[in-house]
């Protein structure tokens, strides 16, 4: 036990401090953005979900470079489906998705990723993570194919090996070993491991869907800092979360999605929590916005 | 951080036991050794003492026995069950004593009759070896292969049909070819259900199931009309050409033939395939978790129709085996369900190639000595197969080993490869 103390006595900043040891940036350091050229470039995007309802309805934005746009919105609004279409992970049916200018709107996911797209996903056990892998192999998942991890089709286990102890040195993931499962590490070294791996690739554009979901406050601010960092670095952001108080912390812009649409894109420095969490319920301020009805979108394939 | 590899081979050594163990490696070498090795060995052992208890059920000698007092019925049963396990390792490996007597008498047929039961074992573990292969291959990419059987059938219609119809070929060209041959059809035969499943989403096990059904009637058909040898009225096709035989390495009666050293390259270059190329890790990726492989931009479908082609391929290759090293031609049924032990026998082999092998060389052995048990002792062959179905029951559901020894449960790093069928 470090400590006790009561409610009534207890900020956010005290307990951060207990739990983790030591003082806890709650807010991170964010230097004035410099915005360049778009990096993404979302036009008239048009997704469905599995259940072939429309679940991103034309929707359009674009991420510049060394900017982080964060999407707010209470979940299953179409975030999720939008971040797919942009991965490649879901065919869009319509409209048209550029990264640097090149089409990419039909690209599969390994393209996207070859042209300098690093995605966390919002699930690490089930879609970032093969958790009976080592945290070696699980830090190659998406590069293994490529020098110097791979000569022709034969797997070099030694630079393999080598780049793991890096980036465990670099990322500061604490397991036993390279050779250790990634399935018994915590949760937040999990998720070390997944930012590790799309890190260190040469990226252009980064996708992050709820990248702290369900870590301790360490975890949140060790990846919260990485993120800025990758946006110093000149790196396009999209930013998808839930939670409020990441996304008003993190972004320079904010898009709400509500409904498959983005009913408000603000400015991060101007917008109010109270501004987008009306949005973020389907209050728009404009009149005549109602919230429409779902609409049906027959499939033909 | 303090696993930096100094040699190669003991690294080698040691990313083979991670593989095996595919958990968190422990401090000592011998410990994990041992935490991959206790489940099937304890397996095999509860296997052949329970296996123990029906031989002794069924001998009328015990009750006998036991009608004349209780120690009296206790002690036939331990010598019951003592005969027929002696008669099982006399059959499977050879009778110690009557190698020695060959060896000494230096007469050349004597010692090769001494020697035959444990090369005998080695033939009948072969076909296991390419099936437990195919059927492990699958299992690693998240597919549940019950197709072996057909897979066979077809590799085995294929290789035969090379075999006795090119003829004035030499053996050079005319085994490898056969052996292609072979391997083809079984391949063509997992790569049906694997294109189903990758493009339609039909699940491979249903689907497979069908296939066997379509084999094992393809190949009646073909024996009782095109295939069939024209001079009898069996179903036999005709003998292969000897430039199609797998070679043996000696005479009459053993039938110790190339195979086995054929089925052992194989087994490596599968662990190269899994373990060593790009190609390996994707079947894995795709294996372990489908929603990451694809995330990490993996392509799920060349991945389920390449390993359902390759695990076909593999069980071809089983029947390949048998129709050019030892039967010589293809005859109906000459397959007694070697691809539905090479299910049991990838589990047992946690689906890694070397303990395919191992275990393949168990059933096999097994299989073997269990036929001399028949004979010696009078127990009936079908004692081998509730002995490898009780085998199967206990690695399938290990938790019943851990408790009956009191073992510690799996960590969670500790794959369980009958989770992951139909690549859930």
């Amino acid at each position: 036990m470090v400590g006790t103390t009561t409610p009534k006595q207890a900020d956010k900043a005290k307990l951060a401090q207990m739990m983790v040891g030591r003082q806890v940036l709650l807010e991170v350091e964010k230097p004035e953005e410099k915005p360049g050229d778009p990096v993404l470039q979302v036009e008239h995007l048009v997704v469905t979900s599995d259940r072939r309802q429309l679940a991103v309805d034309d929707v359009s934005f674009e991420v510049r470079a060394g900017e982080i746009l964060g999407v707010a919105g209470v979940q299953g609004n179409g975030q999720t489906e939008l971040v797919e279409a942009v991965t490649g992970m879901r065919a869009a049916r319509g409209g048209r998705i550029k990264l640097l200018g090149r089409d990419i709107t039909h690209a599969s996911p390994r393209r996207v990723t070859e042209l300098g797209t690093a995605h966390v996903p919002e699930d690490r056990q089930r879609d970032g993570l093969v958790l009976s892998f080592t945290v070696a192999d699980n830090l190659v998942l998406s590069t293994y194919y490529q020098a110097p991890f791979a000569k022709g089709p034969e797997l070099q286990r030694e630079s393999i090996l080598a780049s793991a102890q890096e980036r465990i040195r670099e990322f500061d993931i604490r397991t036993p070993s390279a050779l250790t499962s990634a399935g018994s590490l915590s949760g937040g070294n999990q998720q070390k491991v997944i930012v590790a791996r799309e890190f260190s690739r040469p990226i252009h554009l980064l996708v992050a869907s709820q990248p702290t979901r369900g870590l301790d406050v360490g975890s949140i601010e060790y990846i919260h800092g990485r993120i800025v960092q990758k946006r110093e670095e000149g790196c396009a952001v999209l930013l998808v979360s839930p939670e409020l108080d990441e996304i008003m912390e993190l972004s320079d812009r904010i898009a709400v999605m509500y409904r498959g649409r983005i009913v408000g894109l603000l400015d991060a420095d101007e917008a109010s929590k109270e501004e987008v969490g009306l949005l973020m319920a389907g209050v728009t301020p404009e009149p005549g916005a109602k919230p429409r009805k779902k609409r049906k979108v027959e499939v033909t394939l | 951080m303090d696993d930096k590899p100094k040699t190669q081979p003991r690294k080698a050594g040691k990313i083979l036991l991670e593989e095996l163990t595919g958990g968190p490696p422990e401090a000592s070498r011998s410990g994990r050794l041992r935490r991959v090795l206790l489940v099937p060995v304890l397996a095999v052992v509860t296997g052949l003492l329970l296996g123990g208890l029906f031989i002794v059920l069924t001998s009328e000698e015990v009750y006998a026995a036991f009608g004349q007092g209780l120690f009296n019925g206790l002690g036939t049963s331990f010598l019951v069950a003592g005969r027929a396990y002696a008669a099982l390792f006399t059959g499977a490996i050879g009778d110690p004593a009557r190698i020695v007597t060959a060896l000494q008498s230096g007469d050349a047929l004597a010692i090769r009759r001494a020697f035959n039961p444990i090369l005998e074992s080695l033939v009948a573990s072969t076909p296991y070896i390419f099936g437990g292969l195919g059927v492990a291959l699958g299992f690693q990419s998240g597919l549940f292969n019950i197709g072996a059987e057909g897979q066979i059938f077809v590799g085995a219609i294929l290789a035969a049909f090379v075999g006795y119809s090119v003829t004035g070929v030499p053996a050079i060209l005319h085994l490898p070819l056969a052996l292609l041959a072979g391997a083809f059809g079984g391949a063509l035969w997992g790569f049906i259900p694997g294109w189903l499943k990758a493009k339609t989403g039909g699940h491979e096990v249903i689907n497979t199931i069908m296939m066997n059904y379509v084999a094992f009637r393809l190949s009646d058909w073909l024996l009782s009309g095109p295939m069939k040898r024209p001079e009898t009225f069996n179903p036999v096709s005709p003998t292969i050409e000897p430039t199609a035989m797998l070679p043996r390495f000696f005479e009459q009666p053993i039938r110790f033939h190339l195979g086995f050293f054929v089925a052992l390259g194989v087994a490596w270059l599968v662990y190269w395939f899994l373990y060593r190329t790009t190609w390996g890790f994707a079947l894995r990726s795709v294996g372990s978790n489908p929603s990451a492989a694809r995330y990490a931009g993996m392509s799920t479908v060349r991945s389920t129709i390449l390993a359902m082609s390759l695990s076909g391929a593999l069980a071809g290759l089983a029947g390949t085996n048998e129709v050019l090293g030892v039967n010589h031609n293809l005859a109906m049924a000459f397959s007694s369900g070697y691809g539905f032990d090479s299910i049991a026998l990838a589990l047992l082999g946690k689906s890694h190639p070397v303990g395919v092998v191992l275990a393949a060389l168990l059933f096999g052995t097994l299989r073997n000595g269990a036929t001399r048990m028949q004979v010696a002792a009078g127990i009936p062959i079908d004692i081998i197969s509730i002995l490898q179905a009780m085998i199967l029951a206990f690695i399938a559901a290990p938790a019943i080993i851990r408790t009956i020894y009191r073992l510690r449960q799996p960590d969670k790093g500790e794959q369980i490869f009958t989770g992951t069928w139909g690549g859930g």
